[in-house]
């Protein structure tokens, strides 16, 4: 019993700190302290009750700032994960439950894709869209599409002579219907670590991409192009790089301890 | 040894599939190389004349080999933006990177090991919980950010290295490989938190069978077991993750060595990107993408000498 | 201390285990030519490493100043790799030229005043009473790089080159179009014909002087500055050395090297760590960050026309009242205060302050900040909501980016919704320059050579430098009668009346010319401020 306790542990704190985080990012879409893009000459100032992360070379507020780029980097992220749950789950599910040559195909193909390292895969697929937030949207979607697809064919292909699966079929079910209704509620409990997994990658990747000044464009802010700034004003104004970079690593954090709770339940419910 | 046969027949398919797939992909995008060497005003006869001497007036496919001959004797075209061969430009900055990212590997390999046999020890002990999160702090911690401070402390603060200071590697290997050291860490931190986390859960797993539950109740000595048994048992997925983390490792250094200064490929690689260089664009991508397939086989080639059940093992 | 000791024994153990792995890989890149200065690193490094502990106590200049400072060599960090061909006659950058000035000179080149002193030739030309005619002396025993003697053919080639190949930029081909013969006069005389005067003859000569028989030029740089090109390396550095059998004062430094890093923060990092001696063109925000006892910051000007220049044939450009509703938009005085710590010298027009004899500053207020009659000329205009626009910037120069950013600010009070669209160097020459594919840029245009016809031909409607697409047929006709104009104070009127076209039209929004702040490293001396987008190497020197 007290065993549960400590692993439900990890959950309701990721579940809180996720939350707290959130809500505070969705409150930014309306509401900030102070116009997150709107320039004064208190340059460079250092945290103060008025502005609790300092302000920046523009005399922006930085807590607005961060209030408003996680939102960016917050969507792009879903996005990016929704892109590559549905179509990896599709190909996965479709590939899964009809093998053949047709999934053997895919699956070469999605070990070639595997190969590339993520951010390189991106960059390649830039090179191709042009940048942009958009763009580094779809091309992180893309590239999160094989992993997601890898993970859902397993289960998939795991259920397709499972007995109910079969008289379903024999009953004459469509495919389509197979799939969605019987099959995919079965494959929650892969999909699921597989989102948060996903999902704190995709942070990241996100990150990764403005901070190379591919992703969001100003005066648009993300957490990746607000980092990139601040290393520019390492020395004048510490707190922007430490109150940014801090706010990544919360959010992932967050998301990383959902992750780790779900598994530990997982294992204590199997 | 069969296996080991079949293992580089798969390496080289997949190598393969990647360069056929970067190189349609490039050949689609970059437009017609002739023009954009010689600009748009040249005369039809020129550029007719350079296509047929650079080979694009030859079917797809020919192309295709003629280039992948190339990839293999070194000749990886001509960069646009800099009329020089990509292979001379692009050599000083692999070398840089390689030796970056193998210095990282090398952390995460020498880290991993005793973090994670001292995790699986400490494992439902009172301290778990604080092992548990500050792993996955770590694991949340973004490498660039990681860089940004270190960078900070210890190279500008501390002034243990020179930040943009990087030494010709050639003629001070010490003084690069110090100073490569910091990136290498930077990049390592999350790398080592899961590849502890994915330790210490197969050596739980692990200990929870039969055989060592027996083992161990009959007698012998927990230690000895861990390491005849367990350990080499346990080895398996986490070689497998460390071959994986090979991805993950390039991925991470073309953003960190931007924040270091560091003259790798990342830095070559997204200014190629953004400059349309697509010749440079095209070699690196299946370098680095030969690289990674690389690792992964010889993570597969390790644990067949670990594991032996996956020699019989028909997978 | 105890987790540094570790931190240590780790790095070195690592270092270690790795070296023979890549230093065999490493070797073959580089030639053993510099083996004192590898040892001397080594040492340099070992010791470092020694001290590592007591660093924080040492004053940082010790290590720093003294390497560089005992080799007689300095670091300069430059924002952006050279042009794709470093051919003198066919560079475009201003960046490339800054640099390339030490390497190459012409038969005249700039003083500090701006003046053409005798470089390649001897002395001053004697010049007929028409004005037709020019004889030019060449000096005695002036080496090219290479080891040959500069002789008249030399001399003609050159010339010849910039007035008729094509892929010489117009103003400089177009200006020596008057040019009818060149003839030698025994072995080192040269006798120049004109079919017309030319006023800015003087200034156009100063074109580099390239061997005639030298087909590398665009790999090799050779030429007869203070400074020979060694070597280059794509987006890391440039490396000039001191010319032994230069004909005039020597330079002082053994070796310059340029390290290229399109990343400002690399650059501010460099500077902080010892391995850059110095950066130009750096923002308050910037040298702010610096440590006083470690650098002395110099403030020139940058002669440039810093603006936001609109692409007058694209919507909504193509409007002058949107036009001139941008630059009564636009607070210049505030882009000053905000980017620039209220540093840099207002501009109305396409002449930058210093160029005196043409900078009418008359035209610097004739659109004053104010918001209603921004509005009130966008409604006119059909955008009573404003309209949304992108503004291209040069990524690796964060002066621009920051008055991109600060005009966007502006601008959206009006309506106007700017976004800021970064670049690389080579992407901004490629679509933004070249192709004229862009909406607004913020950039900075250099008058080379120094003349104002260089700065003001580029908006006829018909030069091939027209980034901007002005076309105004008053323009043309004045720019016409202005070339045409052999009397030189008529002449300055007519290109004053020029600049004013280009401000009642509101061609672009000009907004200053630059403060230049330089980031010199304690004990570098010598520093030479010249009216031109230039860096003089040939004058630093350690103490």
């Amino acid at each position: 019993m007290k065993k549960k306790v400590r692993i439900n542990g990890y959950l309701a704190a990721g579940l809180i700190l996720t939350a707290v985080i959130i809500l505070w990012i969705v409150v930014g879409q309306f509401y900030t302290p102070y116009d997150p893009t709107k320039m004064s000459m208190d340059k460079l100032q250092g945290p103060t009750l008025a502005h609790l992360f300092g302000t920046d070379r523009f005399g922006r507020d930085i807590f607005s700032r961060v209030m408003r780029g996680s939102w960016t980097t917050l969507v792009i992220a879903v996005s990016t994960v929704a892109i590559g749950c549905v179509v990896g789950t599709i190909i996965g599910a479709v590939t899964g439950y009809f093998g053949g040559a047709a999934d053997e195909a895919l699956m070469r193909i999605n070990d070639a894709l595997t190969a590339f390292p993520s951010i390189l895969l991106a960059l390649v697929i830039i090179s191709f869209l042009g940048p942009g937030k958009y763009n580094v949207t779809v091309a992180l979607g893309i590239v999160f599409i094989p992993s997601f697809a890898r993970v859902t064919r397993t289960a998939f292909a795991a259920q397709r002579d499972v007995n109910y699966i079969t008289s379903a079929r024999l009953m004459g079910a469509s495919w389509i219907r197979i799939l969605v209704v019987h099959m995919l509620p079965n494959t929650i409990n892969v999909l699921l670590p597989a989102v948060t997994i996903g999902f704190n990658n995709a942070v990241l990747a996100e990150a990764s991409m403005s901070f190379l000044g591919i992703g969001v464009n100003p005066p648009d802010v993300s957490m990746g192009y607000m980092l990139s700034e601040a290393q520019g004003m390492i020395k004048a104004a510490p707190w922007y790089a430490i109150s940014v970079g801090i706010m990544i690593a919360l959010l992932i954090f967050g998301v990383g301890l959902i992750g780790e709770g779900m598994q530990r339940l997982d294992k204590e419910v199997g | 040894m069969k296996y080991v046969l079949r293992r580089i027949v798969t390496l080289v398919l997949t190598m393969i599939m990647v360069s056929f797939l970067s190189f349609a992909a490039f050949h689609l995008i970059s437009g017609d190389p002739a023009v954009v060497i010689l600009g748009t005003s040249a005369t039809p006869e020129r550029l007719e004349a350079l296509r047929r001497s650079m080979g694009l007036d030859q079917p797809f496919l020919i192309q295709y080999f003629r280039w992948l001959a190339g990839f293999f004797t070194g000749n990886l075209g001509i960069s646009y933006s800099y009329q020089q061969p990509v292979a001379a430009l692009i050599m000083p900055k692999l070398q840089v990177t390689f030796c970056m990212v193998m210095l990282s590997f090398a952390v995460i390999i020498i880290c991993s090991f005793p973090i994670g046999l001292f995790s699986s020890r400490i494992a439902g002990s009172r301290l778990d919980w604080l092992h548990t999160t500050f792993n996955q702090l770590c694991m949340a911690v973004p490498a660039f950010f990681l860089s940004i401070l270190v960078t900070y402390v210890f190279g500008i603060a501390l002034k243990w290295f020179r930040p943009g200071a990087f030494p010709d590697l050639a003629k001070n290997p010490v003084g690069a490989m110090h100073y490569l050291f910091y990136a290498a860490v930077c990049i390592a931190i999350p790398r080592i938190a899961m590849c502890v986390r994915m330790m210490r859960s197969t050596i739980i797993g692990e200990m929870e069978k039969n055989y060592v539950r027996t083992a161990i109740s009959r007698g012998n000595d927990r230690g000895r077991v861990l390491r005849r048994h367990v350990l080499k048992n346990s080895l398996v997925p986490t070689i497998t993750l460390l071959g994986q983390t090979m991805a993950e490792i390039v991925s991470g250094g073309i953003v960190v060595e931007q924040v270091f200064g560091i003259p790798g490929m990342g830095r070559f690689l997204v200014l190629s990107i953004s400059n349309k260089d697509y010749p440079v664009v095209q070699a690196l991508v299946v370098i680095l993408a030969f690289w990674v397939i690389m690792a992964g086989t010889v993570a597969d080639l390790l644990n067949q000498t670990v594991d032996t059940r996956l020699r019989l093992g028909g997978r | 201390m105890k987790k540094r000791v570790l931190a240590g024994i780790l790095a070195l153990s690592m270092t270690g285990a790795l070296l023979a792995g890549c230093g065999a890989s490493g070797s073959g890149s580089s030639g053993s030519a510099d083996a004192q200065a590898t040892e001397a690193e080594t040492e340099e490094a070992a010791a470092e490493e020694e001290a590592a502990p007591e660093a924080e106590e040492a004053p940082a200049e010790g290590g720093a100043t003294a390497e560089h400072a005992a080799t007689n060599e300095i670091v300069i960090g430059i924002a952006q790799d050279l042009d794709r061909s470093l051919d003198p006659h066919y560079t475009v950058a201003a960046g490339t030229k800054e640099v390339m000035f030490n390497v190459f000179e012409g038969l005249v080149k700039y003083d500090s005043n701006g003046d053409t002193i005798p470089a390649v030739a001897a002395e001053a030309p004697e010049i007929s009473e028409d004005g037709l005619t020019y004889t030019f002396t060449l000096r005695d025993g002036v080496k090219f790089h290479n080891g040959e003697t500069v002789d008249l053919d030399d001399v003609i080639y050159s010339i010849t080159r910039c007035r008729d190949d094509e892929n010489v930029n117009s103003q400089t081909r177009t200006g020596l179009a008057c040019i009818a013969d060149l003839q030698k006069d025994g072995d080192n005389k040269l006798v120049m014909t004109l079919s017309e005067p030319n006023t800015e003859l003087m200034s156009l000569l100063t074109l580099a002087i390239i061997p005639s028989d030298y087909d590398q030029q665009d790999t090799a740089p050779v030429g007869t500055g203070p400074y020979k090109f060694v070597s280059r390396t794509a987006q890391d550095s440039v490396v000039l050395e001191k010319f032994a059998d230069y004909w005039g004062t020597p330079g002082n430094l053994d070796k310059i090297t340029y390290k290229i890093n399109e990343n400002a923060e690399g650059l501010m990092n460099g500077l902080s760590s010892g391995a850059i001696d110095l950066v130009s063109h750096l923002t308050t925000v910037q040298t702010a960050q610096l440590d006083e006892e470690e650098f002395n910051v110099e403030t020139g000007t940058m002669n440039l026309v810093q603006a936001l220049y609109l692409n007058n044939a694209v919507e909504p450009f193509n409007d002058i009242r949107v036009r001139q509703a941008m630059c009564y938009a636009v607070d210049r005085q505030y882009v000053l205060d905000m980017a620039f710590d209220g540093q840099g010298f207002l501009i109305g027009s396409n002449v930058f302050p210093a160029f005196t004899k043409y900078f009418d500053d008359s035209l610097t207020n004739y659109y004053e900040f104010n918001q209603t009659e921004a509005k009130r000329l966008l409604s006119e205009a059909g955008y009573p909501d404003g309209f949304d626009m992108t503004i291209t910037v040069p990524q690796n120069y964060d002066p621009h980016v920051a008055t991109g950013e600060v005009i966007a600010d502006k601008l959206k009070e009006v309506g106007i919704n700017a976004t800021i669209k970064k670049v690389t160097w080579d992407q901004w020459l490629e679509e933004t320059y070249n192709g004229r594919d862009f909406q607004s840029t913020v950039i900075g245009l250099t008058a080379d050579p120094l003349t104002a016809r260089s700065l003001l031909e580029r908006f006829k409607s018909d030069a091939d430098n027209n980034f901007i697409n002005y076309s105004n047929a008053e323009y043309d006709e004045l720019f016409q009668k202005a070339i045409t104009c052999y009397d030189d104070a008529e002449q300055t009127e007519i290109y004053k009346a020029l600049e004013k076209n280009l401000t009642e039209n509101a061609a672009s929004v000009y907004i200053q010319d630059m403060a230049d702040m330089i980031a010199v490293r304690k004990g570098l001396t010598g520093l030479t401020f010249y009216p031109l987008y230039v860096l003089d190497v040939s004058t630093l020197k350690w103490e």
